[in-house]
């Protein structure tokens, strides 16, 4: 009885997904594709091919690279962007000697409270202090960028693909819109106040390029020339680190706990061996 | 309950005596996972994967509840305190990617636990009742992995919660009210996150509850065997501990090493990007996937896009999802065969690692992609193939096929003949 139920169970949820498949299959046979081809099909890039030094498993940081970024994000992202996950107090993991942190919290005014009216005021950071956001709410934030809110950029490496490469890659990816798109897919030319970048998901985005010059911002002595695509690199590089910043520790305990591992595990298959020696079939004499 | 042959516990110090006898807590675990409980002697490593699915439940509580410490359920703060314990709390980065990768392993573990009991079917009476206490578990496992990942309050976590309760207003009249209570609200908001928060942290502990009772009814009839034939003799068997005691450690090292390898160095593997977007209820994500162990359930909701006998398709992908596993339940009345293992059913093997298993493999794959074709149609025959196969192929299968021969005990598929002869008592 219970296996005639299941046979007719079974072939109710056949047919109906059968149905479901003549319907679809029907439809992609009638419009000779298995979707419409859209703009973002053809000319979305994946992120170009960059070289970081905390690639792979023994990667580290490059405490130099980390600090030119930083440098960026506050010259010229932090314009825009806030980095709300992020405390001064962590930028000492930089490289920055305590007092260094304590002179560039000063440099930021975040929101703070009268000690004598109690009315809302601002103060110079504290080490204590998380990154300011460059807007009061998101309100003003949408009213500055044209309705577009700028996101915060603390966790965006992780937020993305490939995210290292992808800033690297969206910051160094704006280009002219190709004539062939516009040809092709009208609808999808860029709307006025976007920008066009290959590398963001649906081609327009309306952040303007940032980095629009080389020397755009001014490293110090025994640094590398400041290029669109070094500043790109360095800016890429300080945003993984928001988004991990217990990267090397992570991956120096993870050494420790897999070459523990290794040893207990073999010391493991050995007790085991031993234990079963006398259980195995005997090898013929 | 146990073979006659099994070895008693005698305790040899006074206080564990005495403790024998006002509490035989010891002699419990001894029976349960000691020298006290007979096993065959021929498991494969296909067998290692009950005990590691309890050391995944055990690490998932522990850690579990020290993240708990640091978290708040208030859907204004919830992605911030993710952060918090990211970043602010010692060794907090990794306590959150050991449990979330821990999840990850806990399903890997009981679907390759599942998949060993569909390959040596052992539903089969006189297991039953395992087997069903295996499927209570593998749901509320679900339930509990569904609400964990909403906690941290990311696009994916609110997004997710939004479909799955969603699918609760496909059932028809109580639908959309039934949605609304379970939610709190119209969308997932704050009452749902607490809620959900509060029952990830119950159900692990149901679930303990059931792994007791399933390991209680497993020690009945004793573990099934790669050969499917029934304990003989003592020969048959081998002492719990120190044997696979011994065995299991082994396990439990290389698979130690493939989780922690996730843990440290591939942490974020097994997520989706999206998560690291604070959820917004005004942004909806391009492509809403959940964690990639429901990908082949996934996969099945979404292949019922057309109504069918003026069912809605909505309904008809609901009820099929919930079906796909439901019907792991009925797979000891479904499947007759006398024979247990696949190893000795030619017919019942080829449909199992040319049917099923391609299927399963289609089903995540597809689950995992975009709703376009040609994905859709591809998963729509393998979800026609899923059914098809629990609920047509094993039945037919189980009456037509001619089983080959069977050893003739457990000993004998070890050692073979010669010698199992020396062992096991004459007839």
């Amino acid at each position: 009885m219970i296996r005639i139920i299941g046979i007719l169970a079974g072939l109710f949820f056949t047919l109906g997904v059968l149905l479901a498949f003549f319907q679809g299959t029907s439809e992609v046979i009638t419009n000779g594709e298995f979707k419409p081809t859209t703009a973002e099909m053809v000319y979305h890039k994946h992120p170009k091919e960059v070289e970081f030094s905390f690639d792979g498993p023994f990667g580290k940081y490059d405490r130099a690279q980390l600090q030119r970024g930083f440098q960026v994000y506050k010259e010229v992202c932090s314009a825009c962007h806030s980095l709300k996950f992020v405390a001064f107090r962590d930028l000492q993991q930089l490289g920055y000697t305590e007092a260094q942190v304590k002179v560039l919290a000063a440099g930021f005014q975040v929101p703070g409270v009268d000690p004598n009216t109690g009315e809302a005021t601002m103060r110079p950071g504290l080490p204590t202090d998380h990154f300011p956001s460059p807007y009061p709410n998101e309100i003003a934030a949408r009213a500055a960028n044209n309705n577009a809110v700028p996101p915060d950029l603390s966790l965006m490496t992780k937020a993305r693909h490939e995210g290292s490469a992808y800033v690297y890659s969206l910051l160094t990816g704006f280009t002219e819109q190709p004539a062939a798109l516009v040809k092709r897919f009208p609808e999808a030319k860029t709307p006025n106040g976007l920008h066009y970048n290959p590398y963001f998901a649906n081609l327009n985005l309306a952040m303007a390029p940032p980095l629009g010059a080389d020397g755009q911002v001014t490293y110090g002595e025994g640094n590398p020339e400041p290029t669109i695509d070094q500043m790109a690199q360095d800016v890429a590089a300080f945003l993984t680190w928001t988004a991990e910043p217990k990267l090397e520790k992570r991956r120096q305990t993870g050494w420790a706990v897999l070459g523990f591992l290794l040893f207990a595990t073999m010391l493991a298959y050995m007790a085991k061996q031993q234990v079963w020696a006398d259980k195995k079939k005997k090898k013929a004499a | 309950m146990s073979f006659p042959w099994a070895k008693e516990y005698t305790p040899q110090h006074p206080l564990m005596r005495y403790l024998d006898e006002k509490l035989p807590v010891p002699r419990l675990v001894y029976n349960a996972v000691g020298g006290g409980y007979p096993v065959p002697r021929n498991l494969s490593y296909m067998w290692n994967f009950g005990v590691l699915a309890g050391f995944c439940l055990v690490l998932q509580i522990v850690t579990g509840v020290i993240l708990a410490m640091h978290y708040s359920a208030d859907s204004t703060i919830a992605f911030a305190k993710t952060e918090h314990i990211m970043r602010d709390v010692n060794w907090g980065w990794l306590l959150r990617y050991a449990h979330a990768n821990g999840a990850s392993f806990f399903f890997v573990v009981v679907y390759l636990h599942i998949f060993r009991g569909f390959f040596y079917s052992s539903y089969k009476a006189p297991r039953e009742m395992i087997w069903l206490l295996g499927v209570v578990i593998f749901l509320l496992m679900m339930a509990t992995a569904f609400m964990g990942y909403v906690l941290p309050w990311g696009q994916m976590s609110f997004w997710g919660a939004k479909v799955i309760t969603g699918l609760f207003s496909a059932i028809p009249l109580v639908g959309e009210p039934l949605q609304i209570w379970l939610l709190g609200g119209y969308a997932p908001d704050d009452a749902a996150l607490n809620r959900f928060f509060s029952l990830h942290f119950l159900l692990p502990f149901v679930i303990a509850a059931v792994v007791i009772l399933h390991i209680w009814a497993l020690h009945i009839p004793g573990s099934s065997n790669p050969t499917g034939v029934e304990v003989k003799s003592e020969s048959d068997t081998v002492p719990f501990h120190p044997y696979y005691t011994a065995k299991d450690g082994y396990g439990l090292g290389v698979a130690l090493l493939i989780y922690f390898a996730f843990v440290f160095f591939l942490p974020n593997y097994l997520g989706h990007p999206d998560n690291y977007i604070e959820a917004n209820p005004l942004s909806t994500p391009a492509h809403i996937v959940p964690e990639w162990y429901f990908w082949p359930f996934y996969a099945i909701l979404r292949s019922f896009t057309a109504d069918f006998l003026s069912i809605p398709a909505k309904l008809m992908g609901v009820l099929a999802m919930f079906a796909a596993i439901l019907v792991w339940f009925f797979l000891p009345w479904l499947d007759k065969s006398p024979v247990r293992s696949g190893h000795y059913r030619p017919l019942f093997r080829k449909f199992f690692w040319f049917g099923l298993i391609p299927t399963m493999a289609v089903l995540f794959y597809c689950g995992g992609a975009p709703a376009e074709q040609p994905y859709v149609m591809i998963a729509q025959l393998a979800t026609a193939y899923y059914f098809l196969h629990f609920l047509v192929i094993l039945p037919i299968i189980s009456s037509i096929e001619r089983p080959e021969p069977l050893p003739y005990s457990i000993t004998e598929a070890v050692l073979g003949k010669d010698e199992a002869a020396q062992l096991e008592p004459a007839e």
